[in-house]
């Protein structure tokens, strides 16, 4: 049971990773919550499985073509919803962001309903035996390599690319970063674009493990990978990997005890940790050396 | 080379700089002293993008560049050495001579002008992996400015290259500015530490609130009365 549950929270938990991941790189860059990630990640999800029911693409493709199906959508929403606000208080990219949020849910409701469809993997799906206690589904397996994959990438994006070169001196000191030539309304769309792209992989992951999409989907995911974001240390990339793992361990550990109270576990955690260290597990303190 | 025609840049409502003009010719330094607040970091954000004008010209070399976008102006040959060093504090300092050298495509190019810089600063050699928060600030200042040397500038602009260093270090920087200068590389250099700034300059300009209000030689303006009154503190 617990080897199973570690199994079960790891899985689930880079699915957290890969949500936080999108939380953390815009809010690096903009100081922007962005509030309608939760959607793009139940967007994505509807993507994948139209690929998969409708157009009968081979699972891997579903989940690239609902990927870059929310790419365009996260670079659209920048574009559309924070840009115009970038030189307003901060408070006013917030709000919009929740506006986006609210309509984009309202209109996947519109054009789908409410009720809940399932999800069918169109793969076979097996359990594996590894030694005595442990035993993986394909499923499990396809998430973590999938999600580990993502991750791996992202950070060879970010630490040995130019384009993430790029993305880290903006989050650094946007006026510099011009100074070299850097343009940055270029690098924040990059990072809508693969921030939402890595949401909308997960909104297909999870939306095949639990056999289920709705236009609501988003709310708890996109809290949990908030709070995993935060936990990790929010602007973290590193952190919003360790975060979302940690979230989906103690989830799935807490939920053996007292499964009722498994969503209030992620908030009791991230409410601990924020006491212990506000700045979240890897996040940096704030402070400007002159 | 660069020429500014009458500029006025406002920050909101307030008018920071209210009709700037000047020149700097080839292989000139050329210095704008004045006091804190009278406009002269806001002339060189002018001149650079990152705050347009409201009204006025900007020529460098024979083109038009007013109101051009910041990224847009360091492809022309502009480069700006920011107030207080600016350097990316958590990158190393290899990273950040690499963004210095953003535009350029050509990655041997760019190998050829790291050497060339650490001639220039063999320090910085020394600490390519360090991350750059952590270098002193004297450090930090050479790094500013090979960072600007590695967008391969025609001129360089230096906000306050003095600003809260030691005057040994400080000695040190200018010594390396004139050696800039001498190498090729056009300077319009900004400085409250007028002493300093004039005995390397050639031409001088003084500003005060958003104006030009004298201007000569920099041997002249050493020798001026009021300049020595106001700026020198004899």
């Amino acid at each position: 049971m617990f080897f199973e549950q570690i199994i079960n929270g790891l899985t689930l938990g880079s699915t957290y990773s890969l949500i936080a991941l999108g939380y953390t790189m815009v809010y690096g860059i903009l100081e922007l919550i962005n509030f309608a990630h939760s959607e793009i990640y139940m967007i994505g999800s509807f993507i994948g499985l139209m690929m998969v029911t409708v157009y009968k693409l081979p699972f891997v493709l579903a989940l690239i073509v609902s990927m870059a199906g929310s790419c365009l959508l996260g670079i659209s929403i920048e574009k559309a919803a924070y840009r115009p606000l970038r030189k307003a208080n901060r408070i006013a990219p917030l709000i919009s962001a929740i506006g986006v949020s609210i309509f984009l849910q309202n209109a996947v409701l519109m054009l789908v309903g409410p009720q809940a469809r399932s999800f069918p993997a169109n793969f076979s799906v097996k359990n594996l035996k590894l030694g005595t206690f442990l035993q993986i589904s394909t499923l499990q397996l396809l998430i973590l390599v999938v999600s580990i994959i993502l991750m791996v990438g992202l950070h060879f994006l970010i630490q040995k690319t130019k384009i993430g070169q790029a993305m880290r001196a903006t989050a650094q000191d946007k006026e510099t970063a011009q100074l070299m030539g850097i343009k940055i309304d270029q690098v924040i769309s990059f990072t809508f674009a693969i921030g939402s792209a890595l949401g909308g992989a997960a909104g297909v992951l999870v939306g095949v493990y639990f056999d289920s999409v709705d236009p609501m989907m988003g709310f708890f995911p996109g809290l949990k990978g908030f709070v995993a974001a935060v936990l990790g240390g929010i602007g973290s990339i590193p952190g919003a990997m360790l975060g979302g793992l940690i979230l989906g361990l103690v989830e799935m550990l807490g939920a053996v005890y007292m499964s009722r109270y498994k969503d209030a576990i992620a908030f009791a955690v991230l409410i601990f940790i924020l006491l212990l260290k506000p700045t979240g597990l890897l996040g940096r303190r704030v402070q400007e050396k002159v | 080379m660069l020429v500014l025609d009458n500029i006025e840049t406002h920050y909101g409502n307030i008018r920071a700089l209210r009709g700037i003009s000047l020149d700097v010719k080839q292989k000139e330094i050329v210095t704008i002293i004045g006091a804190n607040g009278a406009g002269k970091t806001t002339t060189l954000k002018t001149i650079c993008g990152l705050v347009p004008p409201t009204s006025g010209k900007i020529h460098f070399q024979n083109n038009d560049i007013t109101g051009k976008a910041a990224s847009d102006i360091v492809g022309t040959g502009i480069a700006l050495v920011p107030e207080g060093r600016r350097v990316f504090p958590r990158m190393t300092v290899l990273e950040n001579l690499q963004l210095g050298a953003y535009l350029n495509k050509d990655r041997q190019a760019v190998k050829n002008d790291l050497e060339k810089v650490f001639k220039l600063f063999p320090i910085l050699k020394n600490r390519i992996k360090q991350i750059s928060g952590t270098l002193s600030g004297g450090e930090q200042q050479m790094l500013a400015i090979a960072r600007a040397l590695m967008a391969r500038p025609k001129l360089l602009l230096l906000d306050e290259p003095s600003m809260g260093l030691a005057p040994k270090i400080v000695a040190n920087i200018f010594d390396i500015i004139k050696q800039i200068n001498r190498e090729g590389t056009t300077i319009l250099l900004v400085e409250q530490n007028a002493r300093m700034a004039l005995s390397i300059a050639h031409k001088g300009f003084v500003i005060e609130t958003g104006k030009i209000v004298l201007q000569d030689t920099a041997e002249n303006l050493l020798k001026d009365e009021e300049v020595k009154k106001a700026y020198l503190g004899d």
